[in-house]
């Protein structure tokens, strides 16, 4: 596949924002907010930095993407089909007794694409360290990128995976977090204390960059530089906005459970140019 | 038990380049040779067993066949949600092998004895649950369990139990095996209490009593045929575990029955109560303190027998 332009990844999210906002109106499915803060973060995945081919879904060569903030699916659903996992056309049956797409990923084989069913937080993370360190053990050269919510670094698990990952000096592993500063019931600084993100990621010996999660051109140039020399481990701390992309959404934590009205759907499709 | 598992986890590394060991920062030493015949594939954990669990969920999902050892509490109730999650939900070949398990370290007290986990990790759908009673069937296990296409647990004791087996058994999963002949009771022994086992077996046969002795390794899948036999044919069977009377052997057999068996055999459980230990002291101490010793095994089967 030939890397799109960073504005086609940029109408490909708003398009894929309009497409989650109206799932969670169809098939009353919540977590939108937290669904739409992390929308370019996987356009930037999987349309720009793995090395995945949807027709091999099992190549052991294949890059792993694991959706660590498992109530992130909904997106995460609406990416696949979009990078051709399976046809957008599956996508109808959601939220159907007896599907597949509902609120968390399944596991790997019930759904093409997906490498780990998460949901519970804090799992993401050591599953892909172990996919990293397999990858190490029979020579293959692979990717493995875990993308994890701030509230979710709140889970201890998260920070044991952390130092066995640097103490393993295991560079082909990444994680971004998707660092939208809400959890489900406050803000994630006020119920933890996670600043400073970023250094408590350095200080677990990982190389740690901060982004704004939102500009695509430059969560792709990072992700593309995984390994990045430093023999180290890559966290991201992607700045975002929870909501982001619709006004009304944005930065409203109502937004972790609620789900948009009709009427809300259409004024969401105004504000991404899509109505 | 333990050295058998070392030798049999190096010999096995040795011949499958799937076989990865994860250990929680226990066995210093133990496994030298390990590390010698398969260098990138051992990795101490640290203790930090949640991550542990996850790190060997993910390793199986890439095709390996990753053997997590540490004492059993820390690898069974202290990740118990990444062993539901990871492992058997995701039907992750996982071996999971917990030592110095029931009352072994009874020294340590209660952080370190583990009395529930066979309850517990029964009840996950997938999952296989061994306790093998010595170190021959610590060998036959774990092969068995590497060669399992899903999560394995296996409960094993510290080192120095007495040999059972003179000759290796034809160890199969799910699959009892016999110790000893008889016909008026069927003991079903589940792991390291078997030399008591078998000396309550001794005490009964001085009592006139012809004692079945059955190493039970298998605490699911059950040995269903042996269970259909055993109560259709028995007396009494009498299960003996180390470990809590709910939930473990005597629980799954005592389910088995009450769903499948119509009159037959009496249900005799010798394994510990609902309490935990306050005092500290040797294993045999710990064990009779839950009235685990061969007298009063065999007083509660000649109990039953006068009752019935």
């Amino acid at each position: 596949m030939t890397r799109p332009s960073t504005r086609d990844l940029e109408a490909l999210a708003r398009r894929t924002r309009l497409r989650i906002i109206d799932n969670s109106h169809r098939t009353h499915t919540p977590h939108l907010a937290s669904c739409l803060s992390c929308v370019d973060i996987l356009v930037a995945v999987y349309f720009a930095t793995l090395h995945i081919d949807p027709r091999r879904p099992t190549d052991p060569d294949r890059d792993r993407f694991i959706l660590s903030k498992g109530h992130g699916a909904p997106a995460l659903f609406q990416i696949l089909a979009a990078r051709g996992f399976y046809p957008e056309a599956d996508l109808e049956s959601y939220g159907k007794d007896g599907g597949v797409f509902a609120e968390h990923p399944p596991t790997p084989g019930h759904l093409p694409g997906i490498e780990a069913a998460t949901g519970s937080l804090g799992h993401g993370l050591p599953i892909g360290l172990g996919m990293a360190l397999a990858g190490r053990i029979a020579g293959r050269h692979y990717n493995v990128v875990a993308l994890l919510s701030d509230g979710e670094c709140n889970e201890g698990s998260v920070w044991e995976a952390a130092m066995l990952a640097a103490a393993q000096k295991v560079e082909r592993l990444a994680v971004v977090v998707d660092f939208n500063k809400w959890q489900a019931t406050g803000r994630s600084q006020e119920v933890m204390a996670l600043d400073p993100l970023a250094d408590k990621w350095r200080a677990f010996g990982w190389s740690a960059v901060e982004v704004d999660g939102h500009d695509i051109g430059r969560l792709v140039e990072l992700l593309s530089k995984v390994p990045n020399g430093s023999g180290r481990p890559v966290a991201i701390i992607a700045h975002t906005v929870k909501g982001k992309g619709v006004s009304f959404m944005e930065d409203d934590n109502n937004w972790h459970y609620r789900t948009p009205t009709a009427d809300e759907v259409k004024k969401a499709a105004q504000e991404l140019d899509l109505a | 038990m333990r050295n058998e598992f070392a030798a049999t986890i190096t010999a096995l590394g040795a011949e499958d380049p799937r076989v990865v060991l994860l250990s929680g920062d226990i066995g210093n030493k133990l496994f030298d040779t390990f590390k010698e015949v398969a260098d990138t594939r051992f990795f101490n954990c640290g203790v930090a067993e949640a991550n542990m669990m996850g790190v060997a969920a993910g390793m199986a999902l890439s095709g390996l066949r990753p053997v997590v050892y540490t004492i059993t509490p820390f690898t069974t109730t202290r990740c118990l949600e990444q062993i539901r999650v990871d492992a058997c939900y995701h039907e992750a070949p996982v071996v999971i092998v917990g030592t110095g398990s029931g009352l072994s370290y009874a020294e340590l007290g209660p952080t370190h004895h583990s009395l529930e986990d066979m309850a517990i990790l029964r009840s996950l759908p997938g999952m296989t649950v061994l306790a093998p009673c010595d170190a021959t069937e610590v060998r036959l296990g774990l092969r068995a369990a590497i060669a399992h296409e899903g999560p394995v647990y296996m409960r094993i004791g510290k080192k120095g139990e007495p040999a059972i087996h003179t000759s290796p058994p034809d160890f199969r999963i799910g699959r009892s095996i016999t110790v000893r002949s008889g016909t008026d009771v069927c003991l079903l022994n589940a792991g390291t209490m078997m030399p008591v086992t078998l000396a309550a077996a001794d005490l009964l046969a001085t009592k006139g009593l012809s004692v079945r002795v059955e190493s039970f390794h298998t605490i699911k899948p059950l040995d269903t045929d042996l269970l259909v036999e055993a109560f259709a044919k028995y007396k009494i069977v009498g299960t003996v575990e180390e470990h809590s009377l709910i939930g473990g052997l005597y629980g799954a057999v005592a389910e088995w029955r009450s769903a499948h068996a119509g009159k037959g055999a009496e249900l005799v459980g010798s394994g510990t109560g609902d309490a935990f230990m306050h005092e500290v002291g040797s294993q045999d101490y710990a064990r009779a303190r839950y009235g685990l010793t061969a007298d009063e095994i065999a007083g509660r089967i000649l109990a039953r027998l006068g009752a019935a």
